[in-house]
């Protein structure tokens, strides 16, 4: 009986595992999809409605161009970190997808792959590793535009690290968690933190833009200026695996986004708003949260295609002459008013 | 020239509500017309004026019109016609009153700058350039237009004045 449950458990586990890579693998490319669709109604064109039923085998033909391309290696790269910096800049996606809830539960499987107690921690510390892919691949290409990609790279998530830092620990005050299961029941419970804490929400969503090298904030890869920044030296299935990285970057963003503010899987009204009894209401959370995640990468691109780029001097001032004191005054202001209650 | 710089007022140098109605704008394009034409199945409409592939035509009693003068060929500047000329078939009906008829009449279309001089300089009106401009192969001999495919895309041009009838 008490074997039963451990294979069950591992069952599970390996369950959850498929699903994180299947998303990983088989939704990044219909978000690219999705990209290209909006981006050209919003110019009033039709886009990609050639391949398949409405063109939705366009991903694949994509991947399956990319993949019988040629993989060439100049010969003036440093080869280890050359062959090292795409793997660097997706995996750290794919593993902070395993810490994401996309659900309650599905019957007795909880809908979270690692439910571990400084969960959000761990996000961070593996979010920040993928600047080191780009700043990797920008120094190993050897070559002037990659470089100045890997700076600008380098330069911009580090000061915004901080401000997203910042801005999320309001949120731990409130919440008295760093857990992310322990954060959605807690939004489950008292409404959305968006309500509450606006500011940290608002500041939070621009960090993520520049974190996810998304436009207005798109410095290391500015087509215009740098050709394509950091990538340009990549071919072939290693530039895939950049741009895989980049969209399943975003889409870990806006899961996160979700959790931290939006309330994850729940409503705000029963029996959404409470961990799932019966699998129905199960099925429909995880349904909530792939909607919600689904809105906010329809806000990061619709952003992308109206914004234009900031100038770097007006994003590293924006960074820390604007972002990091709001985050700091957002602090205080989150401190008093729980000192306030607490008193009270 | 002295750039004028207007004073931004607090609300503008937020940038937000710029951002906002940028936003609100795109937006609106979405659920827009669009501008796209798909090409395959969607023509473009030319005008009366387009130049497109030479063809040879033929007159209302279905005769090939060209009598291999070769003006065309002269006139051609990429050099892309070639007439071989020929003798009219003596077995042919008697009002085939034209004496003579090229035996080939080759355009090699990867050459043809859709100029349209042959058309101006023919004193038979015997080549007109056509609308089709995709004029696509999967090997360059089957970009050299030969009599048969030139006739072909040609058809028949209704000719007012029919000089040979006269003669």
């Amino acid at each position: 009986m008490h074997l039963d449950g451990v294979i069950l458990e591992w069952v599970f586990v390996v369950v959850k595992i498929l699903a994180i890579f299947v998303i990983t693998f088989a939704i990044v490319p219909y978000t690219v999809m999705a990209e290209r669709w909006v981006c050209a109604w919003i110019q009033d064109r039709i886009g990609p409605n050639r391949v398949g039923w409405f063109g939705l085998m366009q991903p694949w033909a994509d991947a399956l161009k990319l993949f019988l391309k040629e993989d060439i290696i100049p010969h003036h790269v440093r080869k280890a970190y050359y062959v090292l910096a795409p793997t660097l800049v997706f995996l750290p996606a794919l593993l902070t997808m395993a810490l994401m809830p996309w659900g309650s539960n599905l019957g007795p499987m909880s809908c979270v792959l690692a439910d571990i107690g400084p969960g959000m921690l761990v996000v961070f510390a593996v979010g920040a590793c993928s600047v080191y892919g780009i700043v990797l691949a920008g120094w190993a290409s050897n070559s002037k535009y990659p470089f100045l990609g890997g700076v600008r790279s380098a330069a911009q998530l580090i000061s915004y690290e901080v401000c997203i830092g910042l801005s999320l620990v309001a949120i731990f005050m409130q919440t008295q968690t760093l857990n992310l299961t322990q954060t959605v029941l807690y939004q489950a419970a008292n409404g959305w933190l968006v309500w509450q804490q606006p500011l940290a929400a608002f500041l939070f969503l621009i960090c993520l833009f520049a974190e996810t090298n998304r436009a207005p904030f798109d410095f290391p890869e500015a087509e215009q200026e740098l050709v394509s920044g950091y990538n340009i030296e990549y071919s072939s299935l290693k530039f895939g695996l950049f741009f895989l990285g980049e969209y399943a970057n975003m889409m870990v963003a806006s899961m996160l986004l979700v959790t931290l503010f939006l309330g994850g899987w729940s409503l705000p009204f029963a029996p959404f708003n409470a961990p799932a009894q019966v699998w129905w209401v199960g099925a429909a959370h995880v349904a909530i949260f792939v909607a919600k995640t689904a809105c906010l990468l329809f806000l990061f691109i619709w952003v992308r295609w109206t914004v234009p780029r900031f100038r770097y001097d007006q994003l590293m001032g924006l960074g820390w002459k604007v972002l990091f004191p709001l985050a700091l005054l957002n602090i205080l202001i989150t401190a008093v008013v729980l000192g306030l209650k607490g008193g009270a | 020239m002295k750039v004028r710089r207007p004073k931004l007022t607090p609300l503008d140098r937020l940038y937000l509500p710029q951002i906002l109605a940028g936003m609100w704008l795109t937006l609106k394009h979405i659920p827009r017309k669009k501008f796209t034409r798909q090409y395959p199945e969607e023509k473009f409409k030319l005008l009366g004026k387009y130049r497109g592939a030479p063809t040879l035509v033929r007159n209302q009693a279905g005769q090939v019109k060209c009598v291999s003068c070769q003006l065309c060929e002269f006139v051609c500047p990429p050099k892309a016609i070639r007439v071989i000329p020929g003798r009219r078939d003596d077995s042919a009906p008697a009002e085939a009153v034209i004496e003579k008829e090229p035996e080939d009449f080759i355009i090699d279309m990867t050459r043809c700058i859709y100029c349209g001089q042959c058309e101006e300089v023919c004193p038979e009106q015997a080549i007109f350039l056509k609308k089709d401009f995709a004029v696509t192969g999967y090997k360059r001999s089957e970009l050299e237009f030969h009599k048969q495919k030139l006739l072909e895309l040609g058809g028949v041009h209704d000719d007012p004045i029919c000089k040979w009838k006269k003669k």
